[in-house]
């Protein structure tokens, strides 16, 4: 008797669930163009595309009026690190404040349909993390906010300057009011590990779905073997890189001098 | 022809890094300098990080001084023994360079201590070259003839040290902590700021140490030889920064430069060379002045916690 009260309860809460998340939310089947990207001798970087297709919740295309706002996201492992700024001092230009942050993404890029501005408000994109001035970098310890903003501002220029950070707002193109695709550059300066794609289907300035995938940045072969080895067993690396330079120049001068 | 460097994480031309290592090996063969102050920089401005930019650096003057170091033995232009003394000393240096760096990075301000360095030691000793070199060059006679040669072989400081050894071949006979402690300072500045030291030896070894000229530049090679070699193993146990391949790619270039160097040298008048030298140093500490000076186009640096 309990058990199917249960039951009855599971079965029409699932119901209830199914039917209003299928009356609210839109499909959305995201796809990235590779997975994994290989770093090897011949990395100059990559071009990712992010793609996939967003329906009506009842499978239909979105009219002209009733568009979705596609943004996709790819973000790559946070790190800790210490921004250091310069100021003159004494006529030099030498480093004077810094200030930590505990998760500042090592590769962020952003593309979206619309200008950002145009699609939601700031509380949302706060929310989802939505352009590059709502990163959530954590600052280590407490300082104030003006430097605080000061400090996140002179991480993203740089990393922008850099390719590491972009925000595309004319970025992801949207075909028939279904398919998207956004094409996104990764620098070959780029750092190795698990990469996040997310795609957010908003309307009307709220976000209606979201779905993430794996990008993996991974060396392989000789690259990889060099990386690990110099961390691993540093002696005969710095032997090996010893009697590489060594080597090549007694070869030379046994060349030169005999021919 | 890109390629993609595994320890400083980028890709680069490797034609132009192959290039760059060819001018630093001409250097070497000519001045009997390790050419590392050339390298260190370009790398930085081509976008290799720092450390990994000195620590290669310091790789690749190892290659450009042994086939540059084979020739000046073959012509006996090497003193073993000095030579073995600055060696000692270049070690010791190298274990306080360590040191030092892992103080400045801790505080900072590394990037800021090798710049003022390079102003500082580049501005002194191409000022002291330029001196030398423009009379000889330019008046050889008249420089003769108003200039009185002056009495005293070395520096008052290095007649004064106690322990006196005969080196031989450089025509001395001096306290062995001289060039012990020239050693050590070139040591240190090879691991701060990755290069070989040679255009600080060389003067310090005819001006300081008063040693006959025809063995300066070998002795100088020999020294650059041994204390990068100790670099580089520094480099590869405490910063993980010796990037194999770039390191290679820049002693093919190296390698090949300094055999042309060594044969340009022995044709070319040793007053030219001088003066080439003093400028090429001048040149390099005024850029990094004005980088020091002038507002940098980057305020911000990031440095992994």
């Amino acid at each position: 008797m309990k058990a199917l009260r249960l039951l009855a309860r599971v079965t029409v809460l699932g119901a209830i669930l199914a039917c209003t998340t299928a009356a609210r939310d839109p499909i959305l089947v995201p796809e990235v163009s590779q997975h994994e990207v290989v770093v090897r001798t011949g990395f100059t970087g990559a071009d990712l595309l992010l793609y996939g297709a967003v329906l009506q919740p009842d499978g239909t295309r979105a009219g002209q009026g009733s568009a979705y706002d596609i943004i996709v996201v790819l973000k790559g492992p946070s790190q800790p690190i210490t921004l250091r700024e310069k100021k003159r001092r004494l006529g030099m230009w030498i480093n004077a404040d810094s200030t930590s942050f505990r998760s500042a993404p090592s590769f962020y890029a952003l593309a979206s349909s619309r200008p950002l501005d145009d699609i939601t408000d700031g509380k949302t994109r706060a929310i989802y993390e939505l352009g590059l001035d709502w990163l959530q970098l954590s600052p280590i310890g407490s300082i104030d906010p003006t430097e605080q903003d000061h400090f996140a501002r002179g991480l993203v220029d740089k990393r922008v300057a850099a390719g590491l950070y972009r925000q595309d707002e004319s970025g992801v193109t949207i075909s028939q009011d279904v398919l998207y695709q956004a094409r996104i550059p990764l620098p070959s300066s780029v750092i190795t590990g698990r990469y996040r794609a997310e795609t957010f289907a908003l309307k009307e300035g709220r976000v209606v779905a979201s779905a993430t995938s794996e990008v993996m940045v991974e060396k392989r072969g000789f690259e990889r073997a060099v990386e690990v080895w110099s961390r691993e067993d540093s002696f005969l690396y710095g032997i090996v890189a010893i009697m590489l330079s060594v080597g090549m120049g007694w070869i030379a001068g046994r060349l030169f001098s005999s021919g | 022809m890109d390629v993609y460097l595994p320890i400083a994480n980028l890709s680069v031309n490797g034609l132009v890094i192959v290039l760059l290592g060819g001018l630093t090996g001409l250097l070497s063969g000519m001045f009997g300098v390790g050419g590392g102050f050339l390298t260190t920089p370009l790398l930085i401005f081509y976008g290799v990080p720092p450390t990994v930019a000195a620590a290669s650096a310091a790789t690749q003057v190892t290659g450009a001084s042994v086939s540059g170091a084979i020739y000046q033995h073959k012509r006996g232009g090497i003193d073993f023994q000095i030579g073995g003394v600055m060696v000692a000393g270049g070690i010791i240096g190298t274990g306080i360079g360590a040191l030092l760096f892992r103080l400045l990075t801790a505080l900072g301000q590394i990037d800021v201590a090798i710049s003022v360095l390079y102003v500082v030691i580049l501005g002194s000793i191409g000022v002291i070259m330029a001196r030398e070199a423009i009379p000889e060059l330019f008046g050889g006679r008249l420089a003769k003839l108003g200039k009185t040669p002056s009495k005293r072989r070395h520096h008052p400081i290095v007649a004064n040290l106690p322990l006196r050894w005969r080196f031989y071949r450089s025509g001395l006979y001096i306290s062995p902590l001289a060039p012990l402690f020239l050693g050590m300072a070139v040591g240190i500045l090879t691991m701060l700021m990755g290069i070989g030291g040679g255009f600080l030896l060389v003067p310090a070894m005819l001006y300081v140490l008063g040693m006959s000229a025809n063995v300066v530049v070998g002795t100088s090679l020999f020294q650059i030889l041994f204390t990068t070699i100790a670099t580089t193993m520094m480099h590869a146990l405490t910063t993980n920064a010796v990037d194999v391949v770039l390191a290679a790619l820049l002693l093919i270039g190296s390698v090949s430069g300094a055999q042309i160097g060594a044969r340009f040298a022995s044709d070319v008048r040793p007053e030219l060379l001088r003066f080439i030298l003093a400028m090429l140093v001048l040149m390099i500490a005024i850029r990094m002045a004005v980088g020091l000076t002038y507002r940098p186009e980057e305020i911000f640096t990031v440095v992994p916690l």
